[in-house]
């Protein structure tokens, strides 16, 4: 087994980008994570996303992008695990670099969501709940998210203003970030009055309909070296992926994501540290809930607790675990499919040392994860930077 | 040298008279949102235009005619066209053109087709009307945008689709009271907003409608007529863009470089909603009515599908004279009577009879 690096980063701005269609998309990525890498071929073209058939009608996704890319004749795949299809497929990109039998590797997020209209993306998101026990009942995917917040507001005795700084801390870092969907300071009150979508839901709890690619380009790390135009190279080291029930009401603790906490405790496992090592968690904040049980299942904040974690002021760039530096889902936007990718991709920007504005003091090791479904499916990464 | 792109007739040309009109029935936002919010969320608009049991886009384009002669102190023999342009024209076969013409007495010796441009339907009729008299063809020319928009029930549009209408008269720029300055069009193929043959509700692509659609051709026009003619929007006493909404034009205004106070006399729609075809010009009505000899006048508007038509517009010493001689669009707009959401079902043919 091979240790596996990141060479190269690229993305497009996330956004209602209308112009620009899923091939469009998928090439722009690809072409500047390639160019970031100094490379101009490559062995295989992973990409994950969601809702290319569904909401675009094209399916056989990698294939085309490979093929519009130019690089014809290569191996592609598309992999889909709902809003973790990015993750899943850097999983597969990881496990080709690291079993030896591929060597440079393109993994792809790509997903364009604003050519419908809301109720087919509605319908479309709906599919990474359980189809006949879910959805065909009627529940859409932020309903599923509402019970569960409603759930936790009522187990763990907190308000709906008690979420507030997960948004809050997305907008704030999105400010910093040019590919960011939104630059708007997101503020208590604009909080509070925000329009509901399913209650306890608001607008401002929930990722926005948009669309975008990430890509990075993976080799094992012992030729790495000569790629990467001198830039830090980054190891991957830990790319671990889980499942639960898919329906919530089948999971054994619906407040509770079990495969957040074993892909999560794993991935410490195998990188050989502990959550205190963690420098910076991009986390999937598609809603706020979401934040607040990825922290408490990643081991970071006790169960119910991670609310007053996120009111400390440590979730902020400035504080001991900054989460969502470049905005998260909230802000950067949730291209579902592409997200996934999205987060290494920035995870990348900052052990890099090419945040920006947004650019933390300590970046040495970074956590992502990325959830399909309502924590039916989370792949956690852990990535550090060479010294 | 870089040759203009603006588009102006071989012969000074000029509007020679203009007339609106708008129906008296007001249905209030809150008649809406009761049916279909419980009440919450906000409403675009505070009221809209609607027409009476016996009142069409033909009888709406008739009333702005004859308003228009009358400032224009011309007979209806005197237009060599008449051109309505309407995305409601009774027929989908028979001109709507037509039947203006013989109601004001223009026939039979004219041109007398219709115009479709979503919205811009008018604006473009009277452009072609500037092409018929600058080019020397005709002396007078009528131009009419009019509509009675059809809200699909329950739609974000039922809000603000409403009726009215106003017709300009194009003639030589000597007998003018506002002289045509120049214009420029701006025309994508853009499918923000449609209907299909047969269908009663038109479709549109909800945020597509926004900046690809709405800005993207009326910022861009503006924006382009504005360097053509090498000015600013201080140039400008007043700007009238099209109205689906208040918000639309009041931030293209602010894109464009406009204030608030140049733009508050042409914009109407937040009290008798979006009268598509009609809705810039009935803006444009409004101004006339109280704009003064030398102010400058930018009129935008904007058609799904998609494009605009600016237009740059001077006013002569000639308005004070004329602007009297027919009713004023704040006239039409004070004339009101509101109704219940029952009573506009009723009046818009929306409730099964058979």
């Amino acid at each position: 087994m091979r240790d596996v690096a990141i060479v190269g980063i690229g993305q497009t701005p996330v956004g209602e980008l209308w112009d620009k269609s899923l091939r469009h998309l998928g090439h722009d990525a690809v072409r500047a994570a390639m160019s970031d890498a100094g490379v101009e071929t490559a062995d295989a073209l992973y990409v994950g996303n969601m809702l290319s058939g569904e909401l675009s009608g094209q399916e056989h996704l990698a294939t085309l992008i490979a093929d519009f890319t130019g690089l014809r004749g290569i191996e592609a795949a598309k992999i889909e695990a709902a809003c973790a299809s990015g993750a899943a497929a850097m999983r597969m990109g990881v496990l080709a670099v690291a079993s030896g039998m591929v060597d440079t590797v393109v993994v792809a997020g790509v997903e364009k969501m604003t050519d419908t209209l809301p109720a087919e993306t509605t319908a479309g998101l709906a599919m990474a709940a359980d189809q006949d026990y879910e959805a065909a009942e009627g529940a859409t995917f932020v309903a599923l998210n509402a019970m569960i917040m409603r759930r936790y507001m009522h187990e763990f005795g907190v308000t709906k203003a008690d979420f507030a700084p997960f948004p809050i801390i997305a907008h704030e870092n999105a400010l910093g970030n040019p590919n960011a969907m939104f630059h708007i300071k997101l503020t208590p009150e604009r909080y509070a009055k925000a329009p509901a979508v399913a209650p306890p839901i608001n607008v401002m709890d929930s990722s926005p309909i948009c669309d975008g690619a990430a890509a990075v380009v993976l080799m094992p790390y012992h030729r790495a070296q000569e790629f990467g135009q001198g830039k830090r190279l980054v190891r991957v080291a830990a790319s671990v992926s889980a499942t639960d029930t898919l329906a919530v009401h089948d999971r054994h603790d619906p407040l509770w994501l079990e495969a957040a906490y074993i892909s999560s405790h794993k991935a410490y496992s195998l990188a050989g540290i502990t959550p205190n090592d963690i420098d910076l968690f991009e986390l999937h904040d598609a809603f706020s809930i979401m934040a607040a049980l990825s922290l408490e299942a990643s081991g970071f904040a006790p169960r119910g607790k991670a609310l007053e974690l996120a009111a400390s002021g440590a979730l902020a760039r400035d504080g001991r675990l900054p989460i969502n530096t470049m905005g998260g889902l909230k802000a950067r936007g949730h291209p579902v499919g592409a997200t996934g990718v999205y987060q290494i991709v920035e995870a990348v920007m900052q052990l890099r040392g090419e945040a920006g504005a947004n650019q933390l003091d300590h970046a040495h090791i970074a956590m992502t994860q990325n959830i399909g479904g309502s924590g039916a499916t989370i792949l956690t990464h852990i990535l550090i930077g060479d010294e | 040298m870089t040759e203009s792109i603006l588009l102006q007739p071989s012969r000074p040309v000029g509007i020679v008279g203009y007339g609106v009109y708008i129906p008296r029935y007001r249905l209030p936002a809150t008649e809406v949102s009761k049916q279909w919010t419980g009440g919450a969320g906000g409403a675009p608009i505070k009221e809209k235009a609607v027409p009476g049991l016996d009142e069409d886009t033909a009888t709406i384009a008739i009333e702005a005619a004859r308003n228009a002669l009358a400032r224009a102190g011309l007979a209806g023999r005197d237009l060599r066209a008449i051109w309505v342009g309407s995305e409601s024209h009774p027929y989908a076969v028979k001109p709507t053109s037509t039947i203006v013409a013989e109601a004001i007495d223009a026939v039979p010796l004219l041109q007398a087709g219709d115009w479709e441009f979503a919205c811009k339907a008018g604006t473009e009729a009277i452009i072609a009307a500037v092409g018929l008299v600058g080019s020397g063809m005709a002396d007078y020319a009528m131009g009419i945008g009019a509509d009675t928009a059809q809200g699909r029930p329950g739609d974000a549009l039922e809000y603000t689709a409403a009726a009215g209408g106003a017709a300009l008269i194009i003639g030589p720029a000597h007998e003018a009271l506002a002289r045509w300055e120049g214009s420029l069009s701006y025309v994508t193929d853009t499918p923000d907003f449609w209907r299909r043959p047969g269908a009663e509700y038109p479709s549109h692509g909800m945020r597509f409608t926004g900046d690809p659609a709405y800005f993207e051709h009326v910022v861009t026009a503006g924006r382009l007529l504005m360097e053509q003619m090498n000015r600013t929007a201080a140039d400008y006493r007043y700007v009238i863009l099209h109205q689906p909404n208040v918000k639309f034009p009041s931030r293209a205004a602010k894109m464009l470089g406009f204030k608030p106070e140049q733009v508050e006399t042409g914009l109407l729609s937040g009290i008798i909603g979006n009268t598509y075809s009609g809705a810039s010009l009935v803006g444009l009505t409004a101004v006339l009515d109280e704009a003064q000899p030398g102010d400058r006048i930018l009129v935008v508007s904007f058609g799904s599908g998609a494009g605009s038509d600016a237009i740059s517009l001077e006013v002569t010493d000639k308005i004070e004279e004329r602007r009297h001689l027919a009713p004023t669009t704040k006239q039409y707009i004070e004339r009101r009577v509101v109704i219940d959401y029952a009573t506009y079902l009723r009046y818009r043919g929306k409730i099964k009879m058979k």
